[in-house]
């Protein structure tokens, strides 16, 4: 249970994985040059719409204590990360003609059924709470491993390295970082609406190990990862005072950030997790942005328009800063350096525009758009171009990127259908960036403000 | 011309009711006093007698005539009673984004509460905050809820 809590969560897996000794008929290949071809298993993922690579995924064999078991959850784990990813076709376990057993799979079989990937592995039960995982990646077609990799590691990190498997898998067949060994952080919800409970939650990005954070005695909004501490920036009512604070994973702590008059808000950390850009508000009557260091570091005021200006979000080299801000008018979405110079507008389709946020590849902004009664999850490139709306819907919000900056996830929410507020809900789905394989993702309450951390936080 | 017409009469009935307090109002035959009316200087006091808040419309904050009204009167009330604090809360509908929405929220309490202070009330008297869009007042998804919702609420601390 306080596992993934520790401050060493990071680094709980590196040091444990090998490189196996490849069997005498597979060569070594090296990583795909990113084109496919004559049915190879490697393709291009940044291809129009790929036709989803098919692949088996049976159950890792197993020896000693739970490893049998373990082995098939494990299995279950990856097949379901792959599935959603929208870019493999996991087969049916029920078409398997038999299971590995040797190093070497059978490949005949695998190929009859239509697989060009395959995946074996090994659970082996070393003792105590010892197990070592081995696992092969096997390009079916030509019959070559493309993979193998072995990890020593304590049974409860069984789907943490089923995660890390996943992205092996990814990786080496889509020639892109993966994605799975990450974690979510939202606001959970429950209650009437005009009585919320929202509490900072987590999540691995599959749902597993949803755990709370608060308890709720306070209204809890926006969190985001710190980029390599297991670290969350926040907002929080905590004593009806609404400002941003830092909530250590280890610890459980939360920390006030910095000691500012009026409300502070839209909290990001800087790429290399040395600073805060916020938005304070002012007596005024609108918002700044402001950049706060964290080890005691002074503020700085980056904007100061007497508009509102919300939402700051780091270029991932951290050169630039776009945020919101309604002095044209009303929302829309502006691009400056990080010092707050050379401010310009870069949103100009119809509506308004909220909540943007880079993607960590730096080649899009993800945004919120809304008007006409509607509310749309799109991306537009940083100068503004290449506008492409991905979901619509009557309330959504709030996307964040996947690390590889693959894959969005937001909030959507329904409208209530009478006076007392029933009939709405509040849920997260992802969507890949070219706008197809939208999905709910579960979650024990309802459920905004999602947050991706970095890989392996 | 009627609507005139109803228009003085109602401001009448208005007049009548305030020129006799509750306490006068409602007295029983057996002679005791009964109150008939919230605790003046009460947050009941304050919602039904006076108004404890004000609207806007979507995505503005500029006080109308009406929130004039309504501050004119938490200004007297907050005269009279001089014992009382009071927070006001900025609060959005449900058709804009959240964090946008927090600051819009502040921006409203900003502005009752500076009209409070030009009508003498001292700052000091007056903490503000923003829910954003995260305590409605009215919870369907209708224009006339959003109404409701887009508000500066006062109460007493």
């Amino acid at each position: 249970m306080t596992d993934d809590l520790t401050p060493s969560r990071r680094r709980l897996i590196a040091g444990t994985a090998a490189t196996l000794f490849m069997p005498a008929i597979a060569r070594a290949q090296q990583p795909p040059p990113g084109g496919a071809g004559g049915g190879s298993a490697v393709i291009d993922v940044n291809r129009a719409r790929t036709e989803p690579i098919p692949l088996a995924v049976p159950a890792l064999t197993g020896s000693g204590g739970d490893a049998a078991r373990i082995g098939q959850e494990m299995a279950n784990v990856i097949t379901n990360n792959l599935a959603h990813s929208g870019l493999f076709r996991p087969i049916d376990p029920a078409a398997f003609i038999n299971t590995p057993t040797g190093d070497t799979p059978n490949f005949q079989n695998w190929k009859v059924i239509g697989a060009q990937a395959l995946v074996t592995g090994r659970v082996e039960s070393q003792g105590g709470d010892k197990v070592r995982v081995e696992f092969r990646l096997w390009d079916v077609l030509p019959g070559q491993q493309i993979q193998g990799t072995a990890y020593t590691t304590t049974v409860s990190n069984w789907r943490r390295i089923a995660h890390i498997i996943s992205d092996v898998i990814y990786e080496r067949l889509l020639g892109e970082k993966g994605y799975f060994d990450t974690r979510i952080v939202y606001i959970a919800g429950s209650g009437p609406r005009d009585r919320r409970v929202k509490r900072l939650a987590i999540m691995d990005q599959d749902g597993a190990n949803n755990r709370f954070l608060t308890d709720g005695s306070f209204m809890a909004l926006t969190p985001r990862f710190h980029p390599t501490r297991d670290e969350i920036a926040f907002m929080s009512y905590l004593n009806n005072k609404p400002r941003v604070y830092l909530f250590n994973l280890g610890s459980g702590r939360q920390e006030l950030l910095g000691n500012f008059d009026g409300i502070t808000l839209s909290p990001r950390f800087a790429p290399d997790g040395s600073s805060i850009i916020m938005a304070q508000t002012t007596s005024a009557g609108g918002s700044v942005i402001l950049s706060v260091g964290l080890g005691g570091g002074g503020a700085r005021r980056l904007t100061d328009s007497g508009s509102i200006d919300v939402s700051p979000c780091y270029s991932p080299d951290g050169t630039q800063i776009v945020f919101n801000s309604d002095r044209g008018g009303d929302q829309q979405l502006y691009v400056m350096s990080a010092s707050g110079g050379g401010v310009r507008r870069i949103s100009f389709g119809q509506g308004r525009y909220a909540t943007p946020v880079w993607s960590p590849r730096g080649d899009l902004i993800a945004f919120t758009r809304f008007g006409g009664g509607s509310f749309a999850i799109g991306v537009m490139r940083p100068d503004g171009s290449g506008e492409r709306i991905l979901s619509e819907s009557y309330y959504c919000e709030g996307p964040t990127f996947a690390p590889n900056g693959r894959v969005i996830m937001f909030w959507r929410e329904t409208a209530a259908r009478d006076s007392r507020g029933n009939g709405f809900s509040a849920r997260l789905h992802s969507i890949d960036i070219t706008g197809f394989n939208e999905r709910a993702v579960g979650t024990p309450t309802d459920a905004s403000d999602p947050a991706w951390s970095p890989l392996g936080a | 011309m009627n609507i005139k017409m109803l228009g003085a009469f109602a401001a009448v009935a208005l007049l009548a009711a305030c020129a006799s307090p509750p306490e006068t109002a409602a007295t029983t035959g057996a002679g005791t006093v009964a109150t008939a009316g919230p605790a003046p200087g009460s947050q009941e006091d304050l919602v039904k007698n006076v108004g404890d808040r004000v609207f806007f419309g979507f995505d503005r904050s500029v006080l109308e005539a009406e929130a004039h009204a309504t501050l004119d009167r938490q200004a007297g009330w907050l005269r009279q009673f001089q014992q009382n604090n009071v927070q006001v809360a900025g609060n959005c509908d449900e058709r804009g984004t959240e964090e946008y929405n927090i600051a819009l929220g502040q921006r409203r309490a900003n502005a009752a509460r500076d009209y409070l202070v030009a009508a003498g009330v001292p700052g000091s008297r007056i903490t503000t905050i923003s829910y954003g869009k995260d305590r409605p007042s009215s919870l369907g998804s209708d224009e006339q809820s959003w109404a409701q919702n887009r508000n500066a609420i006062t109460s007493v601390q």
